[in-house]
């Protein structure tokens, strides 16, 4: 079993032998990170993922032929070269797409230096940080599955960079590193169920740090919402306790938006209580659980109205859910809403922001609200004015409706009269302002898609929608959705059902069969997989660890409870697993067990063997202080040294000694 | 200051693990283990992973974080069965010469029905020698230990270490063998070989002749001897052989004599002897070694060349008698 590799290294007066790496242990390096940056392949510069794996054929060419590494100065020009093309693509180093453009550069410029021990090490380093990396862009099942894959060739890799280690040729390394992280697995789960969790973010993350996510934004134009209905992306999936209301009902709010400055919509500023905010419920309660994707916005959808709370969580006074952090992971929470209600008062402030209006500005709307307004007062007339507008005059719902000038309301109301929801919600308030009426736009989802084979809603970014609310004496706000008017499809059913032509929405926002509708139902299925694995695993943070923990029936534990279950849980694992090996390790040797029996049963009648005495030894030993069990003694001592330390182990001899030691008695 | 700490640490080996004679077995007991510096570059990047999933909450950040470092602990009982069970030989050295380097061979067993990897022995801060020790087989390792002195050499403590699998973690343990290599003196002198005399003036064996090949005692049998000069009858039933001696009356005697030399310290004195042994078996010559309380006779060969040599190298030690040969 001698190698070259076990020859003795040259030692230089002073340094410690450089010890090198085999061509292999090269290969193994350029193959595990060939796989590691394989996932980035879409967000790196379109130079730099040539340029990656043209180094690593190259530095592959080196090991195999044995050449000499490329000189300093050329490194230092490709090093350079690569940092300043990341510099220039992205005008900074800092955030996440420049950092993983700049860990993949700083990966090929390491593999042209590599030549030793310690390279290795730093390679397989950034080989992990290449992986941290992948999961800021996905956290779905399949990329887990296929960084976890990475992970063990990485191990592999790990291994062989040793050149000791050599000797493990083919799979082996492979098979190793697989064994290595499956009996890991368990270990990970208890850290990962009771390692006590931070809410972070523990220090300033960058800009880009969650860019894109497609969804609702903080303001609405004309065509904002309309965008998102290209998406099929889902939103957040809900879990109702009890039967879901009906889809006509199913209004999820988010933003309010009070400020218009003639074509943009936009938040009021408003300072979120933490506790809900008073309204007078009528009929019953609906439970319900939502796990959001991340979002990257700090609102929380619910329907209308909330009446509770999730942890870290406050109301504004516009029954508004936000979090104190953004939404950067999947969530899940919990909430209440009543779907009928009766809000409170309108105070002084509140109802000038719900009247104001620009200045100038889409002036024959004005004119026509006045004219309702003149003909009768009452904001219920009003309302129906408006909708009886939109009902009855020429207005299509569209998605693709026709620009409109800087006078929208103007342009939609008198010109264009094709629009998807946020023209008409805009229009509406609008028109309600101007005649007098309190009202403000409210965005979030409409509907929802009922996934059969896991119970659950999916509500998708093709959801989007904008409705209106007035504030009416005596009701408070009520909704108005002046889409209803136009397409009354569209909140009975869902968008698919408003539009012509099916064909312009993404695939999994379609319903009505087709060909493609297998593909549709094996994607739903594929969904409530995703659901369970977003709820028990991504949506696994500070808040579900506490609920989680607390509800196993310990009452409420705080982290000094989680740290001492989890010491716990380590170490019964510990000890149950060192159990199960003494054991294998006891069965696996019956030379050891039979020496041992005998030696006790010797030790019994004062004849202990002492840890430095050979069985030759101690056979001898006995034989003089007790001569009569001389014969058999030695001849178990022989036959036990001669398995031991003879060059076979043939079956029969061990039999031979099991059975002599079962029948000496000392 | 280092240097201490090390004694320190042997002798309190030695204290704890008396020297063995027979193969050492390696058990949980002796078997230790620390991380590398590359184990603690490794906690570090663990570190760094954890911040990074804590700042992004980042589910599956936390997963793989958790994930290396159960594999890192995992890589600790591994790095420890590579050990656990290994059963290592007393190290066996043939004779140098003072100055030069010994070459302890020393056998790895594996009673177990998996290969071990990456196993190195190492003795003091020389860079270790790794082999792998096949399923239920073994394998062999050879350490270089300068011999400075001549007498019995022990190697002292070996260190036996693995990294396997990952070098984040050495396991390590420590065997002392009591069984030692053999180190004659330095051959050094600048006197020339004295001169052969007839009759010998030893005054050893054979000053009496009765021929050209006379009768002239017995001595016991050394590897090498002519089977015919074995003497069979004198040989007592199961006592060691005995060999007849004869004396050449003919040919002259080379006496490598203590006395000859006037130098006072006993080192030089024997290192020239050894100079002496060495020139006359080069040239073929009969040469027998006086020395105080001990004379060999006359006689050439390898046998008697080992003979000469294992004498001056345990001359004046507690055990000055002719060691058993291993």
């Amino acid at each position: 079993m001698r190698m070259p590799w076990h020859r003795a290294p040259q030692l230089k007066p002073g340094q410690p032998p450089v010890e090198l790496l085999t061509p292999l242990a090269v290969t193994w390096l350029l193959a595990t990170l060939a796989l590691a940056v394989a996932p980035h392949a879409n967000e790196l510069p379109l130079w730099l993922t040539p340029l990656f794996y043209a180094i690593v054929g190259w530095r592959g060419f080196i090991a195999i032929r044995g050449k000499p590494l490329p000189p300093r100065w050329l490194l230092l020009l490709v090093a350079l070269l690569a940092g300043s093309g990341v510099l220039l693509e992205y005008r900074t180093l800092l955030g996440r797409d420049a950092g993983v453009a700049l860990l993949t550069a700083m990966t090929a410029c390491k593999l042209l230096e590599t030549r030793g021990l310690r390279d290795g090490v730093v390679l397989v380093f950034l080989g992990y940080l290449l992986v941290m990396s992948t999961l800021l862009y996905s956290q779905e099942m399949l990329m887990v599955g296929y960084l976890f894959a990475v992970v063990v060739v990485m191990l592999a890799a790990q291994t062989m960079i040793h050149q000791q280690h050599a000797g493990l040729i083919v799979l082996a390394p492979l098979r190793l590193a697989g064994k290595m992280a499956a009996q890991a697995i368990p270990v990970m789960l208890i850290l990962f169920i009771l390692f006590p969790r931070i809410p972070g973010p523990l220090w300033g993350l960058p800009k880009d740090a969650y860019q894109g996510r497609t969804g609702l934004s903080e303001e609405m134009s004309p065509g904002s919402v309309s965008a998102l209905s290209q998406s099929d992306a889902v939103a957040f999936r809900v879990r109702f306790v009890g039967p879901p209301p009906p889809p006509k009902l199913l209004y999820w709010r988010g933003p309010v938006l009070w400020n218009f400055d003639g074509r943009r919509w936009t938040r009021h500023e408003e300072l979120p209580a933490n506790t809900p905010v008073a309204f007078t419920p009528e009929g019953a309660a609906i439970e319900y659980t939502v796990i959001m994707e991340p979002s990257n916005r700090r609102w929380l959808l619910a329907l209308d109205l909330p009446a509770s709370l999730p942890p870290r969580t406050g109301m504004t006074p516009s029954f508004q859910l936000l979090r104190d952090q953004p939404v950067n992971e999947a969530y899940r929470y919990e909430v209440r809403s009543y779907l009928n209600y009766r809000t409170g008062e309108l105070t002084a402030t509140e109802r000038s922001r719900a009247l104001r209006l620009p200045p100038r500005g889409n002036a024959r709307a004005r004119e026509l609200a006045a004219q309702w307004r003149a003909r009768d007062a009452q904001p219920e007339a009003l309302v129906n004015a408006a909708l009886t507008l939109f009902r009855e005059q020429a207005f299509y719902y569209t998605l693709t409706p026709p620009l409109l000038g800087a006078e929208s309301v103007d342009d939609f109301l008198f010109r264009t009269r094709q629009g998807f929801c946020e023209h008409y919600a805009s229009a509406f308030v609008f028109l309600m302002r101007s005649a007098g009426v309190p009202a403000r736009v409210v965005t979030g989802y409409q509907g929802g898609e009922i996934n059969a084979l896991g119970d659950y809603l999916i509500v998708r970014q093709a959801d989007a929608h904008a409705w209106a609310e007035v504030w009416l004496a005596e009701r408070g706000w009520v909704r108005i959705d002046p889409t209803a008017a136009v397409a009354p499809n569209r909140i009975q059913d869902g968008l698919y059902a408003a539009i012509a032509d099916e064909q312009t929405l993404p695939f999994l926002a379609r319903r009505g069969g087709g060909n493609a509708e297998w593909l549709r139902q094996l994607a739903l299925r594929w969904d409530a997989l995703n659901t369970i694995w977003n709820e028990w695993v991504l949506a696994y943070g500070p808040d579900r660890q506490k609920e989680f923990l607390s509800g196993l029936g310990f009452g409420p534990l705080d982290w000094g409870d989680m740290t001492v279950a989890m010491v716990i849980a380590l170490s019964s694992f510990g000890l149950l697993f060192a159990g199960l090996r003494w054991r294998s390790r006891w069965v696996r040797d019956p030379v050891a067990r039979a020496w041992q029996r005998f030696c006790v049963r010797l030790a019994r009648r004062g004849l202990a063997r002492s840890a430095h005495e050979g069985p030759l030894a101690f056979a001898e030993r006995v034989a003089i202080q007790r001569p009569e069990l001389a014969m058999r003694a030695s001849e178990i001592g022989k036959l036990y040294a001669a398995l031991r330390y003879g060059p076979t182990t043939p079956p029969t001899a061990v039999r031979r000694l099991q059975r002599l030691v079962r029948r000496f008695r000392a | 200051m280092l240097e201490g700490l090390r004694r320190r640490f042997e002798s309190w080996i030695f204290t704890r693990q008396p020297p063995a004679c027979e193969p050492v077995p390696l058990t949980r007991r002796r078997i230790y283990i620390l991380p590398t510096r590359y184990g603690y570059a490794f906690a570090a990047l663990l570190f760094l992973l954890f911040l990074w999933a804590i700042n992004y909450s980042n589910s599956m950040g936390f997963a793989f974080t958790f994930l290396l470092a159960a594999v890192a602990l995992n890589s600790m009982w591994r790095a420890h069965d590579t050990l656990l069970g290994l059963i290592i030989h007393p190290g066996v050295a043939e004779p140098v010469f003072a100055g030069q380097e010994a070459r302890f061979t020393f056998r790895l067993d594996n009673p177990d029905p998996a290969p071990r990897y990456g196993i190195a022995l190492q003795w003091q801060d020389r860079p270790p020698h790794y082999v792998d020790v096949p399923a239920q087989g073994s394998a062999t390792v050879t350490l270089i230990v300068p011999a400075q002195r001549r007498g019995w050499l022990q190697p002292g403590p070996i260190r036996v270490l693995t990294r396997f699998p990952l070098g984040l973690l050495q396991a390590w343990s420590w065997v002392i063998f009591e069984r030692s290599g053999l180190v004659y003196p330095r051959p050094r002198g600048r006197r020339l070989l004295p001169a052969a005399l007839p009759g010998g003036t030893g005054g050893g064996v054979g000053e009496q002749g009765l021929g050209s090949e006379d009768y002239a005692g017995l001595r016991s049998y050394a590897p090498g001897d002519s089977p015919r000069r074995i003497a069979w009858k004198a040989t007592t039933h199961g006592g060691p052989l005995l060999v007849k001696q004869f004396t050449d009356q003919a040919r002259p005697e080379l006496w490598l004599d203590w006395r000859l030399l006037g130098i006072d310290n006993v080192e030089p004195r024997l290192e020239q002897l050894c100079q002496w042994a060495l020139q006359a078996d080069n040239a073929g010559l009969q040469y027998g070694l006086w020395l105080p309380g001990r004379q060999i006779p006359p006689a050439s060969g390898a046998a008697h060349r080992r003979r000469c040599l294992e004498t001056l190298a345990l001359f004046g030690s507690t055990g000055y008698a002719l060691p058993a040969s291993p």
